[in-house]
């Protein structure tokens, strides 16, 4: 970025002063041409040469406009490219827990909007300010060599007009900031409500707030205005100190003037010549607002960009080459959010050895899921470790692990997934979910997955087939045909490792089945897998089980675990109902 | 490609005559920074002359008035005129959301998400540019062309016919030329940097999968085409602005050039005064100042077009119910809802979801609503939420509901619904959605009602805990507590619960389960469920399969046949002895299987 911003500005800096050259030759010409004849009387022959080339210096100044504005926008553009693709880069990798996943509304309107804000500063402001240097300064000089009051004026006033907009400035930085903060918060929250839009209705709460956001607009408003009444009252006395500086040079000429001290052709000459030298720094008043929202937004993206960030929630991982493990150890790991005072996990620690199934069980909010997102990588450990376990019995921790590597070897299903294709389009085709989990593989292989999740003929009866649409929204396949499409992504990586959030969820008898069955295939062949289960079909063909959540009791004796005869318990309606039966 | 701008000009006709007073307020800035340069020839030129200095005194004064009149109309105009753009885009703000309000949930199913936070965020915002970038620099500078050309042509027609030839272009010409060029890409340019916005939002959203799968790269590589397509658009758009300006110039050369053409020869001859020689050369030089804007207004303009055209499609989208005119009060309280052939489809021309639904219920009566997945029966539920449209006839205490209005049957069927939405605030503020007006003790009553205090007393907070974002910091189960106990802090007399305990394990539903039946016993209840468990052995059921009832009865009935039902209560006998298995296990270590004659067993 910095070479082809060099290089930009070397341009600028040309353009301005062939603008100067311009502008001071246009004012000789024209301030020539009126003197010679409406003073000198010289005939139309004398002066059409003067017209002519006056003729040219307009048509170069038209070439450098165009121009200018071609290369302050090719060079702005570029450099909002470069800033876009960090950014996202950067808080993509946050996951779930991180920006990425608290504030996307928020991030999107500072990807979109505020970096577009930059244009303001890069494409208006800055190639302004290096005009705003060039051009006062070869008129001053020029101005000097014709009239020393006017030049002297003109070199008073201008120097002025910087140290206001300094002054103004200062002030006015805390005023962007605030309003930029409203106009995030605006975003939000009408993501928020739209998000919530059946909840409200349902409530009928949605009509009024109308008026929630017509409130919000008002706040917006006033804050924008603050912002406004501030930086046009820079640019009222930027254009005060210009304006009044051109009358006072034209009334002092024109004085001079009438009192013999001036020639009539250097009197025009200061008169055409005094406003071109508050021109581009009146200019640089109009962009100063605009220049200041992309500063900010350019301060915010900084920040998100900085190595050290906090976003950082996603462990990085290591650099450690992944063992072909055979095992998944996890000891004593706990987890504490911040600011909440219990634990989301409270420690646990067992051992998942592949070939089979591990099934975590337990009351509702236990932690059960924070479990696997731990594992996954989303949400650090507060205490405690997890490693696997290579076939010699070698132990690599998970977080020394190249996590890429690491997570190839995953096949994951969480309790909400989100079933986009690779490119995260809005328009993502059953094919195209699937195929997340492995890019390359044939249209058999996607078919074997779905068969192994228990969709296969749902699929198959679907007009469209593979390439039929997963809509946005909960209108198009039922949740329970989602949640095994979102199996199939998983399981057509053939991962060593399955991790599923309750993948029976929302199912009916016959789906449970075939993906209770699919999960003990998983193992059979070799896999380890840990799956959230709610329902006693996964607790069935699991060989081991992990209670995560409660209170931490004494383990029950041997004698009452051996061998357990269960009863229904008497209090539950269906209890009574099927002692009735 | 007519766009009408509809909804902006709507929104923006309210502040018509403050900005109309800002137009007003503009023009005379402009006219004074013509005319400063003006008297400033006007009084050299006479100068020249040397004249008695009293008649130079006025025109001194003249330039210092216009001098000052020209910085303070200014700041006149932006104020008056931002503040009131401004209040109409908050009206705009408020108009679209109603839209969506009208259109949600079922019509917005095609949207994605940071689609919509685009239409309504930087659409809306970019509404500001049609009184501020378009209506107002346009009128500005014709009336203040008008006035200059006017007294160019006063002082010598054939001169002043020049100037105003040059402006003409200038006002219709220059804006024309540098939109024809970027027309498509102006107009493209909203849509595209929705789609910018959007794709963000998803990738964002999708973050925890991509990472997972090792995909980020392809989503980032995705919104990285999406970025340079933004900038090829913005590339065309610059070269027509660079077109704009440069023809700008070149017509503010014509009229100077021009003027001095057709003066000179009248001077030279005696027919023209020399000192308005300079007037009339340095008159254009000012107005041309005043039209340099123009070019970029008419990009302004094509890209309005652009996003307003997204705003026209929200309001094309068909309305998924029809609002009666005049609705019909639904009596208060509950007396009875029968559906006669009910059939409804999520849209118009669709698969059928329900297809001839007959029932009946009768206050205090509990239904249930049973069935495998994709069976019908949460689109029952939106049917009678009056979300979806639906053919046949539906009648709430003896008023048919398409007659009623959608927000009067929601005043008295309630929903606790699968995925309930938790607000990005407070623990109270959140139970109190439905009623905002209620105590904190009344609260507290609610969140115990959905066994929620405990965990709430644990926040940080209480009941002024914020949720987080979308509820992050809530469990599945804990959410979905909280929307019971949205519900239950005032019972609707007809309250349908759609799979409220879907995702709460066997333990904590089935407590669950007991405080809905004890809170809510009072109140006529649906109940809507593919998992038994939740309905009570006295409740009337009704088996929902592919859009059709397969049976209906008592549970006894249900139980003793061969059907669906029979089949789901023998796996949730198992269900429940997994419960007890659970509650004898011990707490985060690893318990494992030995295999004994047909029983789960599990050894430490």
């Amino acid at each position: 970025m910095a070479r082809s911003t060099r290089r930009y500005i070397v341009a600028v800096i040309i353009t301005g002063v062939v603008t100067a050259v311009l502008v001071i030759v246009q004012a000789r010409l024209l301030s020539g041409v009126i003197v010679d004849v409406s003073g000198n009387g010289l005939s139309w022959d004398l002066v059409s040469g003067a017209v002519g080339a006056l003729a040219l210096v307009f048509v170069a100044r038209a070439v450098i406009a165009w121009g200018s504005e071609m290369l302050a926008v090719r060079a702005s553009a570029r450099a909002k490219e470069e800033l876009r693709d960090a950014t996202v880069r950067k808080v993509l990798a946050t996951g779930p827990y991180g920006r990425a996943g608290s504030a996307p509304g928020e991030v999107a309107t500072l990807v979109t909007r505020g970096i577009d804000g930059l244009d303001g500063y890069f494409a208006r402001y800055l190639p302004q300010l290096v005009l705003a240097v060039i051009v006062p300064c070869a008129i001053l000089l020029t101005l000097a060599g014709q009239d020393l009051l006017s030049a002297l004026i003109v070199a008073v006033t201008i120097p002025l007009i910087p140290v206001f907009m300094i002054l103004i400035g200062l002030y006015t930085k805390g005023q962007v900031e605030r309003q930029w903060r409203t106009l995030a918060a605006v975003s939000t929250h009408v993501l928020d409500l739209i998000e919530g839009l059946p909840t409200l209705k349902i409530f009928g709460r949605a009509k009024e707030q109308a008026a929630a956001i017509r409130a919000m607009g008002d706040d917006y408003r006033s804050a924008t205005v603050a912002v406004l009444r501030v930086s046009f009252l820079s640019s009222l006395a930027l254009e005060l100190l210009a304006t009044l500086s051109i009358a006072l040079v034209a009334v002092s000429v024109g004085l001079r003037l009438a009192e013999g001290q001036l020639t009539y052709a250097t009197a025009l000459f200061v008169l055409l010549l005094a406003p071109e030298a508050y021109l581009p720094l009146r200019l640089v008043g109009q962009h100063f607002h605009a220049a200041a929202e992309g500063v900010d937004a350019a301060d915010r993206v900084f920040t998100i960009l900085e190595p050290e960030s906090e976003l950082e929630v996603v462990s990085p991982g290591g650099a450690a080459r992944v063992p072909e493990y055979l095992a998944l150890r996890v000891s004593d790991a706990s987890v504490r959010f911040d600011g909440r005072t219990d634990r989301a996990l409270e420690p646990v620690s067992f051992e998942a050895v592949a070939g089979s199934v591990t099934a975590l069980v337990g009351a509702s909010g236990g932690g059960k899921t924070t479990l696997i997102n731990a594992i996954m990588g989303f949400i650090p450990l507060t205490s405690g470790s997890m490693s696997v376990i290579a076939s010699g019995g070698a132990v690599a921790d998970l977080s020394d692990l190249d996590r890429r590597a690491w997570l190839s070897t995953v096949g994951w299903v969480p309790q909400r997934s989100r079933l986009i294709d690779s490119t995260a389009g809005s328009r993502t085709t059953i094919e195209g979910a699937i195929r997340l989990g492995a890019p390359h593989c044939g249209d058999d292989e996607v078919w074997a997955a779905l068969r192994a999740a228990g969709i296969a003929e749902e699929v198959d009866g679907l007009p469209a087939g593979l390439r039929t649409e997963i809509q946005s929204g909960a209108t198009g396949l039922s949740a329970g045909q989602l949640q095994r499409i979102a199996l199939a992504r998983a399981l057509v990586r053939r991962p060593r490792l399955l991790l599923l959030d309750e993948p029976t969820a929302g199912l009916d008898n016959v789906s449970e089945a075939a993906v209770v069955n699919a999960v003990r295939r998983m193992a059979d062949e070799g896999a380890i897998v840990i799956v959230v289960a709610h329902r006693p079909a996964l607790v069935a063909i699991a060989d081991a089980v992990v209670r995560i959540g409660g209170s931490r009791q004494s383990p029950a004796s041997p004698e009452s675990t051996e061998s357990l005869e269960i009863e229904l318990s008497a209090g539950s309606p269906l209890a009574v109902a099927v002692g009735e039966w | 490609m007519v766009t009408t701008l509809g909804p902006v000009r709507a929104a923006m006709a309210g502040e018509r005559r403050m900005l109309t007073v800002a137009g007003l307020v503009g023009a005379l800035a402009s006219a004074c920074a013509v005319a400063l340069l003006g008297t400033a020839a006007w009084l050299i030129a006479t100068a020249a002359g040397a004249p008695p200095v009293l008649t130079l005194t006025v025109a001194a004064v003249m330039v210092r008035a216009f001098a000052l009149g020209r910085a303070f109309l200014r700041y006149g105009e932006r104020l008056i005129g931002h503040d009131a753009a401004l209040r109409g885009l908050t009206g705009l703000r408020v108009r679209v959301y109603c839209r969506l309000e009208r259109l949600a949930p079922v019509g917005l199913a095609g949207f994605a998400r940071g689609d919509l936070l685009t239409r309504l965020i930087a659409d809306v915002d970019s509404a500001l540019d049609l009184p501020l970038r378009v209506v107002l620099p346009w009128a500005q500078a014709a009336l203040v062309s008008a006035g200059t050309v006017a007294f160019c042509i006063w002082l010598w027609p054939s001169a002043g016919l020049i100037v105003g030839c040059a402006v003409l272009a200038a006002l219709v010409l220059t804006p024309w030329a540098a939109a024809a060029v970027a027309s498509r890409s102006e107009r493209r340019m909203a849509p595209s940097k929705a789609l910018l916005a959007s794709a963000v939002v998803t990738a964002l959203d999708a973050s925890a999968d991509l990472i997972a799968f090792g995909e980020q790269s392809t989503a980032t590589r995705r919104i990285a085409a999406i970025d340079a397509e933004v900038t090829a658009l913005s590339r065309r758009s610059s070269a027509a602005l660079g077109i704009g300006s440069g023809l700008g110039v070149l017509l503010q050369g014509l009229a100077v050039v021009g003027v001095l053409v057709a003066a000179i020869p009248a001077v030279l001859d005696g027919s023209l005064q020399p000192v308005w020689l300079a007037v009339l050369a340095l008159l254009p030089l000012a107005l041309f100042e005043v039209l340099a804007p123009l070019p970029g207004s008419a990009l302004a303009y094509q890209r309005l077009r652009g996003s307003t055209g997204r705003l026209d499609a929200l309001e094309a989208v068909a309305d998924p119910v029809t609002e009666p005119a005049l609705p019909l009060t639904v009596p208060a309280g509950f007396s009875g809802l029968e559906l006669r052939g009910v059939s409804a489809g999520w849209a118009a021309g669709d698969v059928r979801a329900l297809r001839g639904i007959d029932l009946r219920i009768r206050a205090g009566e509990h239904l249930a609503i049973v069935g495998p997945s994709g069976a019908g029966k949460s689109t029952l539920a939106a049917v009678l939420m009056g979300f979806v449209a639906y053919e046949g006839s539906i009648e709430l205490n003896g008023i048919e509901l398409s007659a009623a209005g959608s927000d009067g049957i929601r005043e008295r069927i309630g929903l606790l619904a699968q995925r309930s939405h938790v607000f990005g605030t407070t623990i109270a503020e959140n139970v109190r959605l439905g009623r905002p007006g209620f105590s904190d003790v009344q609260v507290w009553g609610a969140l115990a009602a959905a066994q929620l205090d405990d965990s709430v007393r644990r926040m940080p907070g209480g009941l002024d805990a914020e949720v987080g974002p979308v509820g992050m910091r809530l469990s599945g189960g804990e959410s979905q507590r909280l929307a019971l106990a949205r519900v239950l802090l005032d019972p609707p007399p007809l309250l349908i619960l759609d799979e409220p305990t879907e995702h709460l394990d066997g333990a904590t539903a089935q407590a669950l389960e007991r405080t809905i039946r004890t809170s809510t016993g009072g109140s006529t209840r649906i109940t809507i469920t593919h998992r038994l468990r939740g309905i009570d052995l006295d409740d009337h059921v009704v088996v929902l399969r592919d859009g059709r009832i397969e049976a209906e009865g008592s549970c006894r009935d249900l139980a003793a046949g061969d059907g669906w039902f029979a089949e789901q209560l023998r796996t949730e006998r198992d269900e429940l002895e997994m419960a007890e298995l659970i509650a004898g296990l011990p707490v985060g270590v690893a318990v494992s299987r030995v295999p004994t004659s047909g029983q789960a067993a599990f050894r430490g």
